[in-house]
């Protein structure tokens, strides 16, 4: 951290050598790949809700912020009462935020967005006001204080491959969790009788239902997982930062334009745009300030938009 | 001649009072806000409520634009804040005059460079920006709190509309839209004012605005604004163009095959509504005294659309009780109950979408206007009218 500022002070001055840039460029570029797997964490949840259900879920975020506290809650439980296995215990977190999130998206579901389907914009103000109560409670039970789980010593500390460099463990983990979790999706969607199901329903109900497809189970398993992804997002997330409860909704915009810019229900164009999105905001970060960075970031995919309203990988469907 | 006259009275009582339930439903509105308001509560509440009024344009426009054009804006916040930033320049260069006025040619008297709003001394800037140079005139002023909003969402809706961008593609675009612009007036602190956004707003063309009886004056011009904004709505949507544009909220793809184009007439309604936020949020400068950045940011402008679908998203005078009802439970249970107040809310926002998907007015509809008529037995007439959904 104390090298990027150094790099920045020295950007200010004008006074960076060609070696400098390099490595600030290098080291902003990790920066982003941080930056990029956290949206593609979060993107790819989206990406099947809103992608595939065209459900807007206003209150993903939350959903994020719930894995992350269960993360907490684990390694809480790991660290007073089996110390032993406390070396271990990220991965059967990850397993544990999955479970949470998954469960309550499946009842939120049942519950409320599958009387909405047919108003996609109702969603939007009805998953608003579940955020709002899933925060509330999030703050009443946890506080609204920043709490973050005890790292297991694997995760921390740095790899320096070569002078100057220094590439956090955690990024790295987040971005292999990103990376197998990209994977998994990708399968279950495209590769598996799961997935089928749900393509086939998206894309035509009735035909799907005639064939002996259980659509209202698909629905409710396809939000439920899509919530669940958000809760693995979440509980990487604890590796790179600190929970409060509105963690997760400080991202729900930028995960929009993600999924929007990629092109929605489309995976390869959500990691494109995650990518680009993430990349280019940690660049410009660089050379302009960091909120200046968003400005530009957010109107350039305004931009794209207008010249690609489909988004930059379109989905073959005949509406 | 008598007859012509007889109709156009008649024309105008239809189209823009909207007939029996209309005027009727409108002259409560005008009765509890000039009369029964005024009367009750004292000037703190009223100036309170004034407030609040100054919200309801944008509902309003909300109203026709997301209710009955079926194009839901998550920006909307981004035009009243124009509309209130504008306003509030041209007070701060009036209250600025005033500081120099009293200091006369004393610099250390002013604690600030002479002439320029204080904050952008603070920031170290000397010399008025060009782009405040406009807000010395006040007709001027008054021009541009409709230009800027109007000429913005004309830009974003030709944008938009002509490339076919529309639904949840545009809420989500119009809600990054919104954030940006807080984001560049967060960060521009020199022009703008910053995070602390403009304050300390004293007179408007040498009238005090913070004066109680002043502010009463304010309240009853936000009302009259807004009967006149309503009135205007009717109108608009008893004309052929409100009939094309419920055509295209309901089935855009026969009214572009019919030969309209679809764009203008969607980007028409847009710019409509952002003319009407615009001037909500001038009022909201007067009635306050100052504008910042948080009230126009993504939450703001989700609550505006919430105000919206409270009061009856088919309904313009709906729009005004549903801002009123959620600003004041609001404020009342956020300093009652501050925990249980998100609860509360969250739980407004779905049993709203949920089960009243028209608000109070569609309530009132149902469960109000039935009795009265039975009771006063000139049923057919309203009945009719009312099913027929009246604006």
């Amino acid at each position: 951290m104390t090298k990027i500022s150094a790099a920045i002070l020295l950007a200010m001055f004008g006074a960076y050598t060609w070696d400098e840039l390099q490595v600030v460029l290098i080291m902003q570029g990790f920066a982003g790949i941080s930056l990029f797997s956290i949206f593609l964490l979060m993107a790819l949840g989206m990406a099947i809700i809103f992608g595939q259900m065209k459900v807007i879920n206003m209150a993903h975020g939350e959903f994020m912020t719930l894995g992350a506290y269960a993360t907490v809650v684990c390694s809480y439980l790991s660290e007073t009462y089996a110390p032993g296995l406390f070396h271990w215990y990220f991965p059967v977190a990850m397993i544990v935020a999955f479970g949470a999130a998954f469960v309550l998206g499946f009842l939120v579901e049942i519950s409320i967005i599958r009387f909405l389907y047919k108003r996609p914009l109702d969603t939007l103000l009805a998953t608003w006001g579940l955020s709002m109560i899933m925060q509330e409670t999030f703050r009443q039970v946890a506080g609204a204080r920043e709490t973050s789980a005890t790292m297991p010593d694997w995760l921390m500390g740095s790899w320096q491959p070569a002078e100057g460099l220094d590439i956090p463990i955690n990024g790295m983990f987040l971005l292999g969790v990103s990376v197998l979790l990209t994977a998994a999706i990708t399968i279950n969607m495209y590769y598996s009788r799961a997935g089928l199901r749900v393509r086939a329903t998206v894309m035509n109900r009735d035909m799907a239902g005639a064939v002996g497809i259980n659509t209202r189970l698909t629905d409710r398993l396809t939000f439920a997982l899509g919530c669940g992804v958000a809760g693995v997002a979440g509980c990487a997330f604890t590796t790179v930062g600190s929970i409060s409860p509105t963690a997760g909704s400080q991202y729900i915009v930028d995960t929009f334009m993600v999924v929007v810019f990629g092109g929605a229900g489309s995976i390869v164009g959500t990691i494109i745009a995650a990518f680009t999105i993430a990349q280019a905001q940690s660049i410009l970060e660089f050379l302009l300030s960091g909120v200046l960075a968003k400005v530009f970031v957010l109107l350039a995919v305004v931009g794209v938009l207008m010249i690609r309203p489909q988004g930059l990988i379109a989905s073959k469907i005949r509406k | 001649m008598q007859h012509l006259q007889g109709s156009f009275v008649n024309t105008l009582y239809r189209n823009v009072l909207g007939g029996p339930t209309g005027a009727i439903g409108l002259g409560l509105l005008a009765l509890l806000l000039l009369v029964f308001l005024p009367l009750t509560i004292d000037s703190f509440r009223l100036n309170l409520m004034g407030k609040y009024l100054s919200l309801s344009f944008v509902a309003i426009g909300l109203v026709m634009c997301w209710g009955y054009g079926g194009i839901m804006s998550l920006g909307q916040g981004l035009f009243w804040g124009l509309g209130g930033y504008c306003m509030a320049a041209f007070l701060k260069l009036e209250a600025a005059a005033s500081i120099a006025g009293e200091a006369g040619s004393d610099q250390n008297k002013a604690l600030t460079t002479v002439g320029i709003p204080d904050f952008m001394d603070w920031n170290q800037i000397t010399v008025l920006p060009w782009f405040w140079e406009p807000f010395h005139s006040f007709p001027l002023t008054l021009l541009l709190i409709f230009a800027v909003p109007t000429i913005i969402a004309y830009i974003i809706g030709v944008a938009m509309f002509k490339r076919r961008v529309g639904g949840v593609y545009f809420a989500i675009i119009t809600q990054a839209l919104c954030w940006t612009m807080e984001i560049l007036f967060v960060t521009r602190q020199g022009w703008t004012g910053g995070i602390n956004g403009i304050t300390d707003l004293r007179t408007l063309l040498g009238w005090d605005i913070r004066t109680p009886e002043n502010q009463t004056i304010i309240y009853f011009v936000t009302c009259f604004l807004i009967i006149g904004c309503i009135l205007f709505g009717r109108w608009l949507l008893n004309t052929k163009f409100g009939r094309i544009l419920l055509a295209v909220r309901d089935m855009e793809d026969r009214v572009r095959f019919s030969g309209y184009d679809v764009a203008n007439i969607k980007t028409m309604v847009f710019c409509i509504a952002a003319a009407m936020s615009a001037l909500g949020g001038a009022m909201f400068v007067l009635n306050v005294g100052f504008m910042s950045p948080k009230l126009i940011t993504i939450e703001p402008s989700i609550y505006m659309v919430i105000f919206c679908a409270v009061g009856g998203r088919m309904s313009l005078i709906g729009a005004v009780y549903g801002t009123l009802a959620v600003s004041f439970g609001r404020t009342f249970f956020s300093e009652q109950f501050p925990a249980l107040w998100f609860f509360l809310m969250g739980s407004i926002f779905l049993l709203v979408t949920m089960v009243f998907p028209d608000g109070l007015a569609g309530a009132v509809r149902r469960w109000i206007w039935p009795p009265i008529e039975r009771l006063f037995g000139k049923g057919r007439a309203i009945s009719a009218a009312v099913k027929e959904g009246q604006p």
